[in-house]
C-alpha cells in the first residue's frame, strides 16, 4: 500500500465526469417525465424519483466495489461469468417480460436485467483469459476461445429478443485488437459493411464499376517502384462482386420487412414521398420525431422544461433510449455538443488510465469497459440523431433504468478500483 | 497503431456527431418553427365582424349568433338515434354518414355535426343536450342583414378557399372572409384581428395546458364598423321597382361622388347566403344563367349607352369650337351616310343644339360628329382628340371605385378601328354610330351615372365610391375626395344642360315629370342583339335614362338601364323619376305610376329569345 488512502489514489477526474453525466441525465429525465402537478423530486411514483433511487443504489454499489479486495474481481471472474450465463439461461424459464422482451428477473424492489450483469462478467472473463500467461492471441485456437467467451452471452441474449444488447458484445473486439488480434480482420469487416451498404444504395453494377475504377486509378497513380500483383486484386473484385450479388438476395429474402424499412429509412433508399410519409408514421416515427425535436432546439435550445415536443411526449421512449433528444430540444446545440464533448473526454481519460496499468488484466478489463461504453454511446446517439438505424440500446449514465445505471456504474468503478491499486499490483 | 485505434474511433465518432448535430440544429433549424410545431395548438378567439351602416346611420349588416352541434366521436355513448335526429332535424342516414365522417377525421377531436342551427332549434335542443354524451353546442357569429336589398354591393362572406389559405398566412381553414362586394373590399377593416392562444399539446393531440403560460397569446381586436354611402331606403325602393326587370341603376351624389344606390335586377335577399341553406341557395343563384342574379349589372353590364352619349358629343363639339349652340343641322327624318339614309325619330326639320338634345335628333349629332372630325387634318388626330375628351368623363376604363369588381366599358380608339378596318381605311362616316352612342361605345350604368354627375357638376367628378367613413376616425381613401376635371370648360355645359332640362320639360321625357322638381335628363333607346344557339337576333331595345336633379345645385345624378325596356322614357325614365322623387322629396306623389312600375314585369320580353318561336320586338304593348 502506498502512503495515500483509497481516496487519494482513485481517479477523481473520471469520477467528476461520471457524476456530471449522471446529473445531466437525471435533469433530462426530470424534464421528460415531469407531470402537470409538480411534486417532490423524491416522489418515487415518478420516473425521475425512481431514477434518483437508482442513483442511490448505484452509490451503494460504488461503495461495495471500492471496499472489496482488489484481486477479488480477477480471482472470481470465471465464476461471475458462469453465474451470468446461468442467469441468462434461467430467463427462458423464470424471466419477466417487459415490452415484448423476456429480459428481466423480478426481484420485487428491482427488476434485474442479467444481460447488463453479463457485460461486466464478460469483460472480466475476457480480461482474465487474455491476461493468462499461457494465452497467445495470435494463435487461431486462442482466437477461437476468445470469440466463444464474447459471443456465448450474445447468443443467449439474442432470442430474448434483445438484438441491441447482443450487438453490444461485438464491442469486445476492441479489446482483442488492442491485445494483438490482427487488425486486417477489422479491415475485412469494414470492407464487408461498406460493400453491403453501397450495394443497397447503388446496386451491384455500380459497386463493381466503382471497384474497377478505383483499382485502375491506383495502378495509374502508384509509384512505379510499388508492385501490386494483379491476380489477387482481381480475385478480391470477383469475390466482392459475388458478395454484392448475394446482398440483394439476403436483403430481399432473409431480412424481414421491418428490417428492410429501417434500412430504407436510414440509407434514404425510399424516394417515393408517400411511402416515406408512411414510414415516418410507422417504423421511422421515433427517429423522425427525435430528429425534429433536436432540430427544433436550434443553437440555444428552448430552455429547461420548455421543450414543447418533450412536454407533449412526441418522442416515444424519450426517458430511456431517446433521452438525448430532450437534451437537443431543451439545451440546443450547446447542450448536445457539451454532452458529446463530455463523453469523448471521459472515454479518452479512461483510455489514458487503461494504458497506464501495469497489470495486463487491469488494462484489458479497462479496454472492455471503454469498448462497451463507447459502443452504447455510438449506437444510441447515432440512432437518436438519425445516423444509424433504430437499435434499442440505452445511453450510459443518461437513460432511465435501474439495471443499466447500476451495472454501468459497477463496470466503471471496478475499473477505477483496479486502477487505484495499480502501483501495488505492479510491484 | 493498436493503442491508438480506440482513441481515434472515439474522436471520429465525436466529430461525426458534432457534424450531424450542426446540420440538424444549426443548418436545418429555423426560428419560425414554433409556427408549425405540432406540440403547440393555436386557438383563435374571433372578434365580432364590423357592422355596416348606411349613409344615414341605419344598420344594414350586423351579426347574429348561430349554433353548431359538435361531436367528439370517442366520447359518444349509445343513444336513441331516432329521437336525437328528430331534435336536430336531420335524417338518420345523414346522421350516420356524418358520424362516420367525424370519426374518420378524428375520434378525439371535435367535428361539426350540424352547422348553424337557428335560435329556435337551439332553444329546443339546449335543454336536452346533456342527455347526449359526446355532443355539445358551439356558438359562432353569422352575418345578420337588416335589409333585404343591396346583396351584390354588400357582398357575402364565406369560408376561405384553398388558394387563399396557401397565399395568405392570415387565414386558417374554416375561417370566414368577405368574398364579394364591400365585405371583400373592406375585409381587413371589418375583420378586426383575431386573438391567439397557444396551447401545449401531447402527441395524442390532447391539451395539457397553456404554452409558456400564455406569454405569446394575444387578445382579439374588434372589427371596425363602417358607414357606406348607400341610402338604404332608396336602395330598397329601387330594388322593388326593378321587380321583374333586368338591368342596373346607379345613383350618385354629384358633389361628393358618393354612390346613393346601386341596384341590379334581378337580385336576391342577402340573407339567403347565410345559415344552413347557404350552399343550396348559392347553387341556385349561381347556376341561374339566364337572369344571373349574382351578376351585378350596375357595374358589370356594358351595353352601348345610346342617346345619353349625345350630350358628350355636344360638349366635345363646343369645346373643340366646331359648333356653337346655334349651329344648325337639317334632319331629313334621318341623315345620309354616302347614299344610305340612316333613320331618325325626331320628326325632321332644322335642329340646333337645344332642340337636337330635346328631341334626340340623330341627324344633328351625326352632323356634330362629322364637324369634329373635319376640324382635323387626319382621322387619326380627330380620333385622338375625341377619345381624350370622352375618357376624361371616366369612360372607357375602370373608374377605380372601391368595389372589387367592375368593367371598363369601351371608348374605341384609332388602333381599335385600324384592327377592324385596316389602317387608313375608316373615317368619321364609318364610325358615325358613335355619334349617337351606339356602335362600338360601351359603358356600365355606373359610368353613365358618373358621366351624368360630371355634367351636373359642370365639368368634374369624384371617383364614385361606397365608403363614407371607417370606424371612429372617419377618414377614407383620399383618392375619393379629389375632383377629376373633364377636358370640357365649364361654360360649355350650360347650353347642354339647358337641352337636357328641355328633354324633361318638353322633349322625349316629358311624360315623367315630377311636380315641383326640375330635372335635366336624357333618354336612350338602345338597339341590341343576342346570340342564341348560334343565331343572331335583334331584341327589343334597351331602355336607358340618365338624369340629375335639381338642375341647379344637383343632389342626385342617376343612370337607369333596363334591358329590353324599349324606349328610354318608358321604363328607365319612369323609374328614374320615381327614385329622384323618393330621394329629393322623401315620398311619392304619383301613386298610379308607382304602382304601375312596381307591378310591371318584362319577363315576357326575356322569355322571347328562349321560346324557340319567332317573335316581334319593340311592341307598343303597355
Amino acid at each position: 500500500m502506498s502512503g495515500r488512502g483509497l481516496f487519494g489514489r482513485i481517479d477523481w477526474i473520471t469520477i467528476i465526469l461520471y457524476a456530471l453525466l449522471v446529473f445531466i441525465g437525471w435533469i433530462n429525465i426530470y424534464s421528460t417525465s415531469l407531470a402537470d402537478q409538480s411534486t417532490s423530486i423524491f416522489d418515487f411514483t415518478t420516473l425521475y424519483g425512481k431514477q434518483l433511487y437508482f442513483i442511490g443504489l448505484s452509490l451503494l454499489g460504488i461503495i461495495l466495489v471500492l471496499f472489496v479486495e482488489s484481486n477479488f474481481f480477477e480471482r472470481f471472474s470465471s465464476i461471475f461469468y458462469v453465474v451470468s450465463l446461468v442467469l441468462l439461461l434461467g430467463l427462458f424459464v423464470f424471466g419477466k417480460t417487459i415490452a415484448g422482451a423476456t429480459s428481466w428477473y423480478n426481484l420485487g424492489f428491482f427488476n434485474l436485467q442479467p444481460s447488463e450483469l453479463a457485460k461486466v462478467a464478460t469483460a472480466l472473463a475476457l480480461a482474465k483469459f487474455l491476461s493468462d500467461i499461457q494465452t497467445d492471441i495470435r494463435t487461431r485456437k486462442h482466437q477461437m476461445y476468445a470469440l466463444v467467451i464474447i459471443l456465448l452471452p450474445a447468443f443467449l441474449i439474442l432470442p430474448q429478443p434483445d438484438p441491441g444488447s447482443a450487438l453490444i458484445y461485438f464491442a469486445f473486439f476492441f479489446v482483442l485488437f488492442r491485445e494483438g488480434f490482427p487488425l486486417y480482420y477489422l479491415g475485412i469487416l469494414l470492407f464487408i459493411v461498406v460493400l453491403f451498404v453501397t450495394t443497397l444504395m447503388f446496386g451491384t453494377v455500380w459497386v463493381t464499376i466503382g471497384m474497377v475504377v478505383l483499382t485502375l486509378l491506383v495502378y495509374t497513380f502508384k509509384k512505379a517502384s510499388v508492385k501490386i500483383p494483379l491476380l489477387p486484386v482481381l480475385g478480391v473484385i470477383i469475390v466482392s462482386t459475388l458478395f454484392s450479388l448475394s446482398v440483394n438476395f439476403v436483403y430481399e429474402n432473409v431480412f424481414e420487412q421491418r428490417h428492410r424499412d429501417r434500412f430504407a429509412l436510414w440509407l434514404g433508399l425510399e424516394k417515393d414521398e408517400d411511402k416515406l410519409e408512411e414510414i415516418r408514421k410507422t417504423i421511422g416515427y421515433n427517429t423522425y420525431q427525435s430528429e425534429k425535436a433536436i432540430e427544433s432546439g436550434g443553437f440555444f435550445g428552448k430552455g429547461f422544461l420548455e421543450g414543447t415536443r418533450t412536454k407533449g411526449d412526441f418522442v416515444p421512449e424519450q426517458h430511456t433510449d431517446y433521452i438525448f433528444s430532450s437534451v437537443g430540444e431543451e439545451w440546443g446545440f450547446l447542450g448536445t455538443a457539451t454532452v458529446v464533448l463530455l463523453f469523448s473526454v471521459f472515454f479518452l481519460r479512461l483510455i489514458y488510465i487503461a494504458e497506464r496499468q501495469k497489470s495486463d488484466f487491469s488494462r484489458m478489463y479497462g479496454y472492455g469497459v471503454i469498448s462497451i461504453l463507447v459502443f452504447h454511446y455510438f449506437i444510441n446517439i447515432g440512432m437518436v440523431i438519425g445516423l444509424l438505424p433504430t437499435i434499442g440500446v440505452p445511453l450510459p449514465f443518461f437513460s432511465y433504468g435501474g439495471s443499466g445505471l447500476i451495472f454501468f456504474t459497477m463496470l466503471l468503478f471496478i475499473f477505477l478500483k483496479l486502477d487505484s491499486n495499480r502501483l501495488k499490483d505492479g510491484i | 497503431m493498436k493503442k491508438l485505434l480506440l482513441s481515434s474511433v472515439i474522436v471520429l465518432i465525436g466529430f461525426t456527431f458534432i457534424g450531424r448535430l450542426s446540420y440538424l440544429q444549426l443548418f436545418r433549424f429555423s426560428p419560425d418553427q414554433i409556427l408549425d410545431d405540432p406540440a403547440i395548438k393555436k386557438i383563435y378567439d374571433y372578434p365580432e365582424r364590423g357592422y355596416i351602416y348606411d349613409r344615414n346611420g341605419e344598420l344594414m349588416v350586423g351579426n347574429q349568433p348561430a349554433y353548431d352541434v359538435m361531436v367528439i366521436p370517442r366520447e359518444v355513448k349509445p343513444l336513441d338515434t331516432l329521437e336525437f335526429c328528430g331534435l336536430l332535424g336531420i335524417e338518420k342516414s345523414v346522421f350516420t354518414d356524418r358520424m362516420q365522417k367525424a370519426r374518420t377525421y378524428s375520434p378525439r377531436l371535435p367535428s361539426v355535426l350540424v352547422p348553424q342551427l337557428s335560435k329556435e332549434d337551439y332553444a329546443k335542443l339546449q335543454e336536452k343536450m346533456r342527455h347526449y354524451a359526446g355532443f355539445y353546442i358551439q356558438k359562432r357569429s353569422l352575418r345578420y342583414y337588416a335589409t333585404n336589398s343591396a346583396a351584390n354591393v354588400l357582398g357575402y362572406i364565406s369560408e376561405v378557399n384553398e388558394w387563399e389559405l396557401k397565399n395568405n398566412p392570415n387565414y386558417v381553414a374554416g375561417e370566414l372572409k368577405g368574398h364579394t362586394g364591400i365585405e371583400k373590399q373592406y375585409e381587413e377593416v371589418l375583420r378586426g384581428r383575431k386573438g391567439v392562444k397557444h396551447i401545449q399539446k401531447d402527441r395524442f393531440n390532447r391539451d395539457i395546458g397553456p404554452y409558456k403560460n400564455g406569454k405569446l397569446d394575444t387578445l382579439p381586436e374588434q372589427g371596425k364598423e363602417i358607414h357606406i354611402t348607400l341610402d338604404k331606403k332608396l336602395q330598397e325602393y329601387g330594388e322593388r321597382l326593378m321587380h321583374g326587370k333586368h338591368g342596373g341603376i346607379v345613383a350618385i351624389e354629384p358633389k361628393s361622388g358618393e354612390i346613393l344606390a346601386m341596384i341590379s335586377g334581378p337580385t336576391y335577399d342577402p340573407a339567403l347566403l347565410v345559415g344552413r341553406q347557404r350552399s343550396k341557395n348559392y347553387s341556385k343563384l349561381h347556376y341561374d344563367t339566364i337572369s344571373k342574379p349574382t351578376w351585378d349589372r350596375s357595374i358589370l353590364a356594358q351595353p352601348s349607352p345610346g342617346s345619353p352619349f349625345k350630350t358628350l358629343n355636344a360638349l366635345v363639339g363646343l369645346q373643340e369650337g366646331v359648333i356653337d349652340e346655334d349651329t344648325k343641322v337639317r334632319c331629313y327624318h334621318g341623315f345620309y351616310v354616302g347614299n344610305t339614309l340612316r333613320g331618325c325619330h325626331c320628326g325632321g326639320g332644322v335642329r340646333n343644339m337645344n332642340s337636337g338634345i330635346q328631341q334626340s335628333c340623330n341627324a344633328y349629332f351625326a352632323g356634330v360628329f362629322r364637324k369634329i372630325y373635319d376640324k382635323y387634318r387626319t382621322t387619326d388626330e380627330a380620333m385622338d382628340a375625341w377619345e381624350k375628351h370622352m375618357k376624361s368623363f371616366g369612360l372607357g376604363n375602370f373608374l377605380g371605385t372601391d368595389l372589387p369588381t367592375g368593367a371598363p366599358g369601351r371608348i374605341p380608339d384609332k388602333s381599335y378601328y385600324d384592327k377592324w378596318y385596316g389602317d387608313g381605311r375608316w373615317a368619321a362616316s364609318t364610325i358615325i354610330s358613335n355619334s349617337i352612342g351606339q356602335g362600338e361605345i360601351a359603358a356600365t350604368p355606373l359610368q353613365l351615372a358618373n358621366m351624368t354627375a360630371a355634367i351636373a357638376n359642370r365639368g368634374y367628378f369624384y371617383t364614385p365610391h361606397v365608403i363614407k367613413s371607417i370606424g371612429n376616425s372617419g377618414s377614407i381613401d383620399p383618392k375619393f375626395t379629389e375632383p377629376h376635371y373633364t377636358t370640357i370648360e365649364r361654360k360649355h355645359f350650360e347650353p347642354v344642360i339647358e337641352g337636357m332640362a328641355n328633354v324633361y320639360k318638353y322633349g322625349t321625357a316629358r311624360w315623367i315629370q315630377i311636380p315641383g322638381v326640375e330635372i335635366a335628363g336624357k333618354t336612350g333607346t338602345v338597339e341590341n342583339f343576342i346570340r342564341v344557339d348560334g343565331q343572331r337576333m335583334q331584341l327589343t331595345d334597351h331602355s336607358v335614362f340618365v338624369a340629375f336633379a335639381p338642375v341647379e345645385n344637383p343632389q342626385i345624378a342617376i343612370a337607369v338601364y333596363i334591358e329590353n325596356g324599349y324606349y328610354g322614357a318608358r321604363y328607365a325614365g319612369h323609374i328614374a323619376s320615381l327614385l329622384i322623387e323618393k330621394y329629393i322629396k322623401g315620398e311619392i306623389t304619383r301613386k298610379d305610376l308607382e304602382k304601375r312600375m312596381l307591378e310591371k314585369t318584362l319577363e315576357h320580353e326575356y322569355a322571347k329569345p328562349y321560346s324557340g318561336e319567332p317573335f316581334k320586338i319593340n311592341e307598343y304593348v303597355w
